[in-house]
C-alpha cells in the first residue's frame, strides 16, 4: 500500500531530501535536545538552514518549533528552567558556547515576534534604537539614511514618512509588524527568525507580510514559524515539519506539499489532525 | 415537572433581599466612613482656621530712656499688658541696636498678647473686666483687629502662642525628606531593578521578598529605635538632625519604594524585553532603555505615596530625638531640627488656650501639604498611564 513504509526514517532522524545543495549553509544543528524542567521540548533535532532562504516550520501545537525557533538567537536563556544539550551552529561557531556572547549572535540573528512589539517610542526611534547601540551609525545624517533604507526594505516607507516622529504603537498592526521587520533588519542581521509573524494580522496585512518576506530574502536568511500550511506553501523554500519535539520531515517545500515522504507529513498536510 | 415564572420568582425573592440588604449594608459603612471624614475636617477647619488670624493693637511706642532697659516702659500702661511680651523684649534690643531711636516715638501695629486674640475671637481667656473694657474700646477706636497671621508663616516655635509659627518645623520637613528622598529612591529602585530583573529565583532571593514585604509592616517606632541605635551611637550621627531623621525615615519609606517599584516593572509585558533582548540590547541596557522608562509613572507614584507617609511620620522621630523645642529655621543638615507633625505633637501637649488653634492650624497646613501630594501622585499616574 504505501511509499511510506520503505522510506520510513529512523527513529530522530529527519528525512532530508531534495535539498539543493548548492545552497550555502547558514545554521547547522545536530542532535539538540531541549528540557523544559522534567519534560523534554526538543528530541535529537537535526538540520541544515540554508542562506538567503525561507525555511518555514510547521506542526502542530506544542510540537517544539518556536521553542527551536529560540534556541537560534538563545532567547531560551531568558527562562531559567531550560536546559540544552547539542549543536548549534553558525559560521562554524556553537553559539551556545561560553565564549559566545549571546549579544552578538542576536545582533547577526534578528527576530520578529508573533504579537507586533514596537517600542513605545516614534517611528523613527524603533528603527534607529538598535543600530545606535550597536555603534553602527552615529551622525544624523546617516541615522536618517539608515532608517528610510529599513523602512523602504520593510515596505513602510511610503506610508509612515510624514510621520516618523509618531509613536509607532499608533500604527495599524500590520504596519507595527513591518516596522518590527525595519527595526530587525536595521542591523544587518545574517538570518531573521520569524515566529508566527502574521498570526495577529488580517488577511491583507497577511499578503503584504509575505510578498515582503519574499523580497526580503534575497539579502537574508529567514526562518519562520507557521501555523499556517498555505502560508508555508506560498512562502516557503524548505519547510520542516515538527511533532512532539522532532523534525518528522525536512523537505524542500514543493515536494513537502505535494508529495511527502512520510505518513505523519501527509496526514498533518492534509488535515488528519493539528 | 418544570417550574414556573411565578416558582421561581418566589424562590429568587429571598436572593434578591440578600442583595439589596449587603448593598445596603456596604453603603452604610461608606456613609458612615465619609461623614467620620466631614465631622474630623469639619472639627479640625473650625478649631484651625482662626490660627490663621491674628489679634494685631495699634500702639504708640516711646523710645525713652526707661525702655532702654525695660521695654514695656515705652507703651502706655493701659496697654502695655495687651501688647505680646515677645514685641516688649525686642523694644530694648531694637533701642541697642538704632541709638538714633532715643527721644523718638512711633505708632505701629503690633502683635496683642495671646489673650487679646482669644477674647477677640469669643473663645475662653484670662482678661479681667477692666482689660476686657479697653480692649472693647480700642476695637471702638479701629486701634484692635483681627487680622491675617503671618507670624504663622514666618516664625519657629515660641513659648507665646501669638509668636509661634511653623517656619522652622516646615524647614525641617523638607530637609528631612531631602535625605529621605535621596536615600531611600536610588537603593529602593535599585534594588527592585535586581530583585526583578536580573536575580534568579531562588530560596535567598524568596527569604529576601518575603522579609522585604514584611519590613513594610513593621511598627515605625521599631525604626526609630533602630535609628537610635545604629546611627546615633554607633555611627555617630548628630541627633535630633534632620540627618539622622531622615535616614530613619529612608529605612521606614525603603519597602515601600521597593514594593512599589517592583509592581510598576512587573507590569511592564514582556513583550518589551524580549523585543529589546532581540535587537541585541544587554541586560542592563534593556532595563535601562525600556523597562524602567515605561515603570518610570508608576515608581514615581509609589515613591511619592511613600514620601508622603515618612511626611506624616512622628513615633520614629520621637526616638531620635526630633520632637524638640526648635525657635530657629535650621540652617544645616546635622542641626537640631523638628518636623511638622513632631511641631503639632509638641503644641498639642502645651497648657495655653491658644495652643489648641495652633495645633489645628499645624494640622490643616501638614493635610494640605499631604493632600497636594497625593493628588500629584494620582495625576502622575493618569498622564502618563500606557497601554500596550
Amino acid at each position: 500500500m504505501s511509499r511510506h513504509d520503505s522510506s520510513r526514517p529512523e527513529p530522530g532522524q529527519p528525512v532530508t531530501r531534495n535539498i539543493d545543495a548548492h545552497h550555502e549553509l547558514s545554521i547547522r544543528v545536530r542532535d539538540l535536545n531541549l528540557w523544559y524542567g522534567q519534560s523534554q521540548a526538543l528530541k535529537n533535532i537535526n538540520i541544515d538552514v540554508y542562506q538567503k532562504n525561507i525555511t518555514a516550520l510547521i506542526g502542530p501545537s506544542g510540537c517544539g518549533k518556536s521553542t527551536f525557533l529560540r534556541c537560534l538567537n538563545r532567547m531560551n536563556d531568558l527562562i531559567p528552567s531550560v536546559r540544552l544539550e547539542g549543536l548549534v551552529e553558525m559560521d562554524g561557531r556553537d553559539v551556545n558556547a561560553a565564549k559566545m556572547d549571546e549579544v552578538a549572535l542576536r545582533r547577526r540573528v534578528g527576530m520578529v515576534f508573533q504579537k507586533p512589539n514596537p517600542f513605545p517610542k516614534s517611528i523613527y526611534d524603533n528603527v534607529v534604537y538598535a543600530p545606535r547601540m550597536h555603534d553602527l551609525v552615529s551622525r544624523k545624517s546617516d541615522q536618517d539614511e539608515l532608517v528610510e533604507k529599513a523602512l523602504r526594505d520593510a515596505g513602510l516607507w511610503e506610508e509612515v514618512k510624514d510621520k516618523l516622529h509618531q509613536p509607532g504603537t499608533s500604527l495599524s498592526g500590520g504596519q507595527q509588524q513591518r516596522l518590527c521587520i525595519a527595526r530587525a533588519i536595521a542591523v544587518q542581521p545574517d538570518v531573521i527568525l520569524m515566529d508566527e509573524p502574521t498570526s495577529a494580522l488580517d488577511p491583507i496585512s497577511t499578503a503584504t507580510i509575505e510578498d515582503l518576506m519574499d523580497k526580503l530574502k534575497q539579502q537574508f536568511t529567514i526562518i519562520t514559524v507557521t501555523h499556517n500550511m498555505q502560508q508555508a506553501a506560498r512562502v516557503a523554500d524548505y519547510t520542516a515539519f515538527f511533532h512532539l519535539g522532532e523534525i518528522i520531515e525536512y523537505n524542500d517545500t514543493k515536494t513537502m506539499f505535494s508529495n511527502p515522504a512520510t505518513k505523519k507529513a501527509e496526514d498533518y498536510i492534509t488535515g488528519r489532525y493539528g | 415537572m418544570s417550574q414556573s415564572f411565578d416558582d421561581i420568582s418566589a424562590q429568587l425573592k429571598r436572593r434578591h433581599r440578600n442583595s439589596a440588604r449587603l448593598k445596603w449594608i456596604s453603603m452604610g459603612a461608606l456613609g458612615l466612613a465619609g461623614l467620620f471624614l466631614v465631622l474630623f475636617f469639619a472639627d479640625m477647619l473650625s478649631k484651625g482656621l482662626p490660627a490663621f488670624q491674628q489679634a494685631q493693637v495699634q500702639v504708640e511706642i516711646d523710645y525713652n530712656e526707661d525702655a532702654q532697659r525695660m521695654g514695656r516702659a515705652a507703651l502706655d500702661p493701659e496697654v502695655s499688658r495687651l501688647v505680646s511680651r515677645t514685641f516688649e523684649r525686642l523694644i530694648p534690643v531694637r533701642m541697642r541696636d538704632n541709638p538714633e531711636l532715643l527721644g523718638t516715638s512711633e505708632t505701629r501695629w503690633v502683635l496683642a498678647d495671646s489673650e487679646v486674640d482669644q477674647y477677640l475671637k469669643g473663645h475662653r481667656h484670662k482678661l479681667s473686666e477692666s482689660q476686657q473694657a479697653t480692649v472693647d474700646a480700642l476695637v471702638e477706636q479701629g486701634r484692635a483687629a483681627l487680622k491675617f497671621n503671618t507670624t504663622f508663616f514666618t516664625s519657629g516655635d515660641s513659648k507665646m502662642p501669638e509668636a509661634s509659627g511653623i517656619l522652622s518645623a516646615a524647614v525641617g520637613t523638607v530637609m528631612t525628606m531631602l535625605v529621605t528622598l535621596a536615600i531611600a529612591f536610588p537603593i529602593g529602585v535599585m534594588t527592585a531593578v535586581y530583585l526583578e530583573e536580573f536575580a534568579p529565583d531562588n530560596r535567598l532571593t524568596q527569604i529576601i521578598e518575603i522579609n522585604i514585604n514584611n519590613l513594610a509592616a513593621i511598627p515605625s517606632i521599631l525604626f526609630g529605635l533602630l535609628g537610635l541605635a545604629i546611627f546615633i551611637n554607633f555611627f555617630g550621627v548628630p541627633r535630633s538632625s534632620p540627618l539622622v531623621g531622615g535616614m530613619t525615615l529612608a529605612l521606614m519609606t525603603l519597602p515601600v519604594i521597593i514594593i512599589a517599584t517592583r509592581t510598576a516593572l512587573r507590569s511592564v509585558p514582556d513583550s518589551i524585553r524580549h523585543a529589546a533582548f532581540g535587537v541585541g540590547c544587554s541586560r542592563w541596557q534593556v532595563v535601562r532603555d525600556h523597562v524602567l522608562p515605561l515603570a518610570m509613572p508608576g515608581i514615581m507614584t509609589g515613591s511619592i505615596i511613600g514620601l508622603a507617609q515618612a511626611m506624616g511620620e512622628t513615633a520614629p522621630l520621637i526616638i531620635v530625638g526630633m520632637v524638640a523645642f526648635i525657635p530657629d529655621v535650621g540652617a544645616s543638615f546635622t542641626q537640631a531640627a523638628t518636623v511638622l507633625p513632631a511641631q503639632v505633637f509638641t503644641w498639642a501637649g502645651e497648657p495655653e488656650q491658644a495652643f489648641v488653634e495652633k495645633t489645628a492650624g499645624g494640622i490643616l497646613v501638614l493635610l494640605t501639604i499631604l493632600i497636594f501630594l497625593n493628588a500629584t501622585a494620582v495625576i502622575l499616574r493618569k498622564k502618563f498611564e500606557r497601554r500596550w
